[in-house]
Formats: C-alpha cells, structure tokens, sequence
C-alpha cells in the first residue's frame, strides 16, 4: 500500500538529513505504530507519506515514495486526498468549517462526490464514529476526545485506503483515548483502512498495533518489525513491556491481560513484600489552601466548592476527564482566569492580590503551552530577562538551566529547542524566584520516554528540598511514578483525594498498568518491583 | 408550526441590504431609529447562539461611535451652518488663502443637527450589514458562494476566522505575562505581545493551508487554467457592472438610462459564468441551503422597504428629509413607516432556529462538555 524506496529528506539548513535511505513497506489493512524520540523525523515521515513533504515543508526528497500506485513525485497532496487521510496534531487547527456535520462533508466536497453519496457516508460516519448526538453543535463547544474524533472523521468520510495520525491521542484523558483507539480499532478490522500512527503514549496503543516501526533518528536505519520483536530490544517501552523484560516472560506481552496470565510467580515472589516509597519529608507543613473555591464561566461552574490543602514538600496530582476543572482549578491558584470566590491562599497571601516579582515568589505555573511564556529570541537573554523580573541574582536562572538541562546552548532560539528542552527552560524560568508552590499543567504532553524520566527526577529533588507541586496530568504511569497525593476531580468537584496507591489502584481508568497486572497488590511501578525483588534476591 | 432550518444566508443578505438601502435615502431620525429597531427585533428572534450571531452588539457600538465622531468633526473642523448658536469653542484664525479650512469656532445647532442626521443615516447602514453579519455567518454564505468564486471566498472567509484567534491569543499571551511577573497592561506590554501573536497567527495558517491542501481543497478536476480564468474574470466583471447599475439606479444624481442596462448586462455575464464554472468544477456541494417560501417572504420584505423609501424620496414626500436649517420637528410618512413594518416580518415569517443552536441547546452542551 505504502512504499517508501530509498528515502533521503534534508531540510534547507540542516547538515544532516532528517531521515536517510529509508526503504519501508506497509503491506494493506494493517496498524503501524511510528515510535521515536521527540525530533527524531517521526512526523517528517508521516508527513511524506501523502506528500506534504517536501511540496508543503520544503526541503529535498530523494528516492520515492508511492502510495497506492500514486507517487508523490508528480502527486502533490490534494491529489491524493482521495487515498490518503491525514489527521494533524492539534484537530482544531485543521478544522475548515464551523460546525461537526459539515466539516464531515468538507473533504467530500473538495473531491466533487455526488450529494447523494455524500449524504449517505456522512450519516455513516456519524455512526461509525459516535458522533450523532453532536451532529449539529458547532466545533469549538467539543472536548477534546469528541474534537479527535471529528478530526478523524472528517478524513474517513472520503474514504481513504490509508489513514495517518499525529499523536491522536497525547492530548486525551485515559477515557477519551479509549474511544479513539476503539475507533481506530473498527477501521483497521472492518474497513481494511490501513493506518499509519505516531504516539508517545506507547501503554495506550502497542497491544492494537500490527507493526512498529522505530525511528532512531540522526540518520539512523528505521527498525521495523512485529510488536512483540521489536519491543524486545526498543530503547523505549511501555511500563508492562519493561515489566515483562524484568521478569523474563517469553514471548513479551504487550498488553496488560496478557502480562496478568504470565504474572503469577511474580505475584507469589512478591508475596510479603511493600512497595518502596519516596522518603516524603520528615516534616510537612501545610503552605496552600484552597477553601469553598468555585470558578464560572457565564451559567458553567468549571469549579464547584473545592477545598484542598497543600504541604511543603507534597507531589500532589489533579485528575480527571478532559474539561474536569482541572486547568481551570490551577488557574484560580495563581490567579489568572475568571475571580474565583471562596478562599485561596499561599502561605497566608491571597494570589491574586500579587503580581510582578511578588507574585513570582510566592507560587509558579508552568502552562500547558510553555512557549507562551517565551518572548526573547535567544536562551541567554531569556534567562537574563527572567533573573531581573525575580529580581534575584543575575545567572541564577541560567545556574538551574546548566543544573537540569546542561546540553541547552546560550545562543540558540528557544523555538528551535524540542518540546522537553522548552519544557524544561519554562520550568527553569519559573524556579528562579523559588516559589515554594510549583504548579504544571500537562507537563508530558508530547514528551517521549526520557524526557519524561528527566522531568521526573527534577520534579522530585525539588519536592525533596521543599517545594509543593500540583501537577494537573492525564498521564497516568507519570502519576504513578512521582505523586503523594493523587486528587480527582468531576465536574468540577473533588470526588476523590487520597494516597496514590489507595486512590489510582481503586480506578480502572487511573490505574496504571503495573497496578493492573500485579493487582490486588499495591505495586504502581515497575522500579518498585525491581527494588523488591533485588530485596528478595538478597535475602535469597 | 414551520418545520426548525437555518434560512438561506442569502435570503438575509438581501433583506439586510435592502434595509441598508431605505436608510439611505432619508435623513429623518425618527425613520432611521425605526430601521434600527426592526433590524434589532429580526435579529433578537433569529440569531444563532455563535461568536457570529452575537456580534450584532459590537455593530450597534460602532453605530454610536460613528455618530459621535461624525458630530465631534462637524463641530471641530466643519462650516457652521445657520444661526443658533449654542457655544462659542475656542478657534483659530487662518490666513485668507486658507479660506476653506476651519478649526473650533463657534457651535450652532443646524450644524450639529445636519452631522446627527447624517452620522446616524451612517450607523444605520452599517448596523444592516453588522443584522445580515450575525443572522447569516460568512461561512455560510460561503456555502452559496458560486463555484468560480470559491477560493476568493475561502480566503476571506479564513482571515475573518483568524480576527476571534487572535483576540484569545491576546488573552492567552497576557495570562503568560502575568506568570512571568511582568505588566500585563500599557504600551509595552502590547507591543512585545505583538510578536508572538503575529507569529501564532502566521504558523496557524500555515497549519490551516497543509489541512486543506491534503483534504483535497484546490484539486484540478478537468477544467484548465484558461476556463478557470475566463469564468472568474467574467463573474467578478459581471458583479461589478451589476453593482454600478444598481447604483445608477438607486442614486439620485446619476442617469437611470444608464443603470438598467448595466444592470442586466452584468447579470447575465455572472450567470454565464456561474454556468461555466458548474459544468467544468470538481468541487460539489453537501445539503445545500433550499431556496423556498421563507426565503421569497424574507428577501421581499427588503426589497419592499428599500422601494417603499426609494419611491417615497423620488415622489417627495413630505418628511423623508428633515430640514435642519431651520431646525424642524421630523414627520413620520406613512409610506416610509408601512415599508418598515414591512420588513419586521422575517421576525415571525422566517423559521425557526434548529434547536441545537437555541438557549436550551447550550445548557445541554455545557453539561455534555462535563460528561
């Protein structure tokens, strides 16, 4: 179906070529999942595959790239609409239209179908992607899993033979995602589509995948192969996969039923032993509190009489569906957004009342889109600017940058750092003034493996020398791994607060997947298991 | 009960720029706050609950901001007319040669009358077209665009989108400001905002452009560049010689001799074009908007208040101008008042709004967002 034939892209500007002799087959009807570190080409080859590389991007192609008989050669991409559907990243920037039934009918009408059988597939799509109720609503009152959704119908309803997809679901709460994937699911198996897919979130979507393919980046060859191969040996895997690898289990399992089956000797080796936790500190005291708060937009309560309080040195992580109140929530702890009413305060100030270096030293938010915070044009002069408006030392914020992500240059553009690196400056940006509460909101959104893992041991030294972090996430293996305190939120109410082991392990859609495997235990991470078992090992 | 449908966009245009067209022919206040009136009640009763449909408010506004710059010029720079004097501002004298220009000087109530009048035959007009903007959004009106014009609309249609994107990225740059510690208000904070907004307004565009482009938008189909040519030069040439004659028609100083004709002419090249276009064009059309009785009823009634004004002005009648020198109080012309109410009707004539879009439909989607 897709034939890529010694494959060479260099974009203008760059020594190396993003991906070099890249000779791929994707055979039809089949779910290939794109895995890669962030920069590493993955979206430059997606992109290739229905020719927005190189006619929209620029840069040079050599070789060939054929889809369905078609080069993209002399087939620029709206040639090739009728084969090849392209999802974008971000849905809503791709939207054309204004409301659900006609940006359904958009690509249709681009590709000059009959009413009739436009008419009809529409219908169809509707259907097929549970988006009838809807139907009729206007594209910017969607959440997020329903925009994805639309966004993924609005390729379909053409009829491509192949669909392509940027990360669909790296925005999603666990729920939303399920009903994505699902979906994807029903194409692959009852249409034949085949479907090509990046993603970070590989607990998601290894275990529906046929193939995966990983690109190593650099210039490196592209490994290709089945899940189960291939996950063998790949430098980055979902936590069931590195629990399989810890404990030997052959042939690999992918998804959590089939690591269940292969888990009983490990549950009996693990049979009187506790999870490690992280040494919380020896003395926490409360800093922030949040009393009867409630946030509205127009008629729309975002935050409904919430009450939560927040110690020095606590991870605390605030859940829930896409639209739960959560950003809305962190939002009203810095003060930004609609006055709440009720009581906030950090360490006896009320937020909003702060602004300028004061502000700063009192309480951070990292926002979801960190590079709204960047206005300078080169790193060094971002970080002198952000020494003056905490007024600290001059060098302070570019100490903590060499501290956290010493590879980061002075002179380079912070557009031109990866989305992690940004991440990071925002965070250092943010850290210069010390505030003792630390908010994120979404920090790992579109962050791979790694640099997860870095972001991670940042955030827990800092919880170590005091600070009190709130970090709003769907991601729940992050949770997992570094939260005290997990708080849920629904409909803008706190439904449930508690321990993360009591509350994650409780939730089939909060529960990671070690939780789910070695249940009714209350392992949460693969390193707590290996801790345990070099334990047992000892004792052995 | 008519069955719930969105009315043909075009149907609201015509009625709009009918309305637009009485206002322009009378001075009379009393008429042209009637005008206002009745574009405010059509509106009221069939808006749709969008950012469109509520930006008949931003065009009352600018309504009143034209009738007071209107009256603010007339009283700093322009001739005083009449004799009753109501203040004595502060002037300066020009040197003969200068004769024509004016600054401050003495405020009489004619002048101040005759920039009211004018200011608000001005804001009546451009509240019409701000009715038709939120009954209709453009991108409907997109949906009724003839083929030949399709891309010119698609890129107007996409830079309006981009004015409420850039309003939030306003926001969204300001709430960034306040993270970081610095002034959220005041020139500076503007302009290092600009920036990044301009460069988000840009990469969204960009972003727009490679969606469109793989979903097909701009394919080939059949036609050649020469017939593609051909039919846009003779819809757009066809438009404009339509427009002249109209308003050769409708104005009162030029030769109606010349306005008919143009008029057809230019009519029948758009419909050529039309024409050409649909048979060589790939692109089709899903459900498009019926023209029907609503449509018929809504767009006669601005064609009725636009001949009822027309007429009235052409015959004389007693009120249609309103004498400021000396000042008089306004008649109200029966002629002028019937066309009016004639075109309140669309206000009970047209359909009603498909529920989804109604009060009751956003109160589900805010609860729906939730679940």
């Amino acid at each position: 179906m897709i034939v890529f034939n010694d494959v060479t892209i260099q974009y203008p500007g760059q020594s190396e070529p993003t991906l070099s002799h890249v000779d791929l087959r994707i055979p039809e009807g089949e779910l290939v999942l794109v895995v890669g570190r962030t920069g590493s080409g993955k979206t430059t080859l997606l992109r290739a595959i229905n020719g927005l590389v190189p006619h929209f991007t620029g840069g040079t192609l050599a070789g060939d790239v054929v889809v369905d008989g078609r080069s993209t050669r002399d087939h620029p991409p709206r040639e090739l609409a009728d084969v090849v559907g392209v999802v974008p990243q971000d849905p809503m920037s791709g939207f054309v239209t204004d409301t659900v039934e006609d940006e359904l009918a958009y690509g249709m009408e681009c590709l000059g179908l009959a009413p009739d059988v436009m008419r009809r597939r529409v219908e169809e799509t509707l259907d097929l992607l549970g988006l009838v109720d809807i139907r009729h609503r206007a594209l910017r009152t969607l959440s997020g899993g329903q925009r994805q959704r639309v966004a993924i119908g609005a390729v379909l309803a053409a009829h491509p033979r192949v669909l392509v997809l940027d990360e669909p679901t790296s925005a999603l709460d666990p729920g939303a995602a399920e009903e994505v994937l699902a979906a994807l699911q029903r194409l692959v198996h009852d249409l034949g589509v085949t479907v090509v897919m990046a993603e970070h979130r590989l607990e998601r979507v290894v275990q529906y995948a046929d193939q995966v393919i990983i690109v190593p980046g650099a210039g490196q060859p592209l490994i290709q192969g089945s899940p189960s191969d291939v996950m063998i040996t790949a430098p980055i895997a979902p936590p069931v996969v590195e629990l399989g690898r810890l404990a030997g289990w052959s042939p690999l399992p992918l998804s959590v039923r089939d690591a269940r089956r292969a888990a009983g000797p490990l549950r009996d080796l693990l049979v009187g032993q506790r999870p490690h936790l992280r040494a919380v500190p020896a003395e926490v005291r409360p800093l922030a509190y949040a009393r009867d708060v409630s946030v509205r937009y127009g008629a729309h309560a975002a935050v409904n009489h919430v009450d939560l309080g927040i110690g020095t040195g606590e991870i605390v992580a605030l859940m829930g569906r896409n639209g739960a109140g959560k950003s809305t929530l962190l939002n009203a702890l810095v003060g930004i957004g609609p006055r709440p009413s009720g009581e906030v305060r950090i360490a006896g100030a009320d937020p909003a009342a702060l602004d300028g270096a004061d502000l700063l030293h009192s309480v951070g938010l990292v926002p979801q889109e960190p590079g709204d915070l960047l206005e300078a044009t080169t790193v060094a002069e971002e970080c002198r600017s952000s020494d003056r408006d905490a007024r600290c030392d001059p060098g302070t914020t570019r100490a903590l940058l060499a501290l956290m992500a010493p590879e980061i240059e002075d002179g380079i553009h912070p557009r031109d750092l990866s989305e992690g690196q940004r991440l990071l400056l925002v965070l250092c940006i943010i850290l210069a003034a010390r505030p003792p509460m630390l908010l994120l909101d979404e920090p790992t959104r579109g962050l791979d493996y790694p640099t997860k893992a870095r972001l991670a041991r940042v955030l827990t030294d800092l919880a170590e020398a005091g600070h009190a972090i709130v970090l709003a996430t769907h991601d729940v293996e992050l949770v997992a791994d570094i939260a005290d305190r997990v708080v849920i939120l629904a409909e803008g109410e706190v439904v449930a607060d508690g321990p993360t082991s009591h509350v994650v392990t409780s939730s089939p859609m909060f529960a990671p997947q070690v939780a789910k495997i070695l249940s009714p235990e209350g392992w949460l991470t693969v390193g707590q298991v290996a801790h345990a078992l070099a334990h047992v090992e000892d004792a052995g | 009960m008519r069955d719930a449908r969105w009315l043909h966009p075009g149907a609201w245009w015509l009625w709009a720029l009918g309305m637009a067209a009485a206002a322009s022919r009378t001075t009379n206040p009393l008429l042209l706050a009637l005008l206002i009136a009745c574009a405010a009640l059509v509106v009221h009763a069939r808006r749709p609950e969008d950012p469109w449909g509520r930006s008949f408010a931003f065009f009352l506004r600018l309504g009143v901001a034209v009738i007071v710059i209107r009256v603010a010029v007339q009283l700093v720079f322009g001739a005083a007319v009449g004799t009753t004097v109501l203040a004595d501002l502060p002037g300066l004298q020009f040197p003969e040669w200068l004769a024509g220009v004016r600054l401050g000087g003495a405020v009489t109530l004619e002048s101040v009358l005759m920039a009211l009048y004018d200011g608000m035959r001005l804001a009546t007009i451009l509240i019409c077209v701000g009715a038709a903007n939120s009954l209709a959004s453009p991108t409907r009106l997109l949906k009724s665009v003839p083929a030949a014009l399709y891309e010119l609309g698609v890129s107007v249609v996409v830079a309006l989108t981009f004015t409420p994107q850039l309003v939030s990225d306003v926001d969204r740059l300001r709430t960034s400001r306040r993270l970081r510690g610095r002034r959220t208000s005041g020139i500076r904070a503007i302009a290092a905002s600009a920036v990044p907004v301009l460069e988000g307004a840009l990469e969204r565009s960009v972003t727009l452009a490679a969606a469109m482009d793989s979903r097909g938008y701009g394919r080939r189909g059949d036609s050649t560049a020469a017939q593609r040519r051909t039919s846009a030069a003779l819809l757009l040439g066809g438009l404009v010689a339509a427009c002249v004659g109209i308003y050769a028609l409708v104005s009162a100083g030029s030769p109606a001799v010349l306005g008919l004709p143009l008029l057809i002419a230019g009519m029948g090249a758009a419909v050529a074009a039309a024409a050409l276009s649909g048979r060589t064009r790939l692109r089709t059309r899903y459900r498009p908007d019926p023209w029907s009785i609503s449509e018929w009823l809504v767009s006669s009634a601005g064609v009725a208040v636009a001949v009822a004004f027309t007429a009235a002005a052409w015959s004389g009648v007693a009120g249609m101008e309103t004498s400021f020198d000396p000042p008089a109080w306004p008649l109200l012309p029966w002629q002028a008042v019937l066309g009016i109410a004639l075109a309140a009707t669309p206000a009970f004539t047209s359909p009603p709004l498909p529920v989804s879009t109604s009060p009751a439909g956003r109160t589900l989607e805010a609860r729906e967002v939730l679940a």
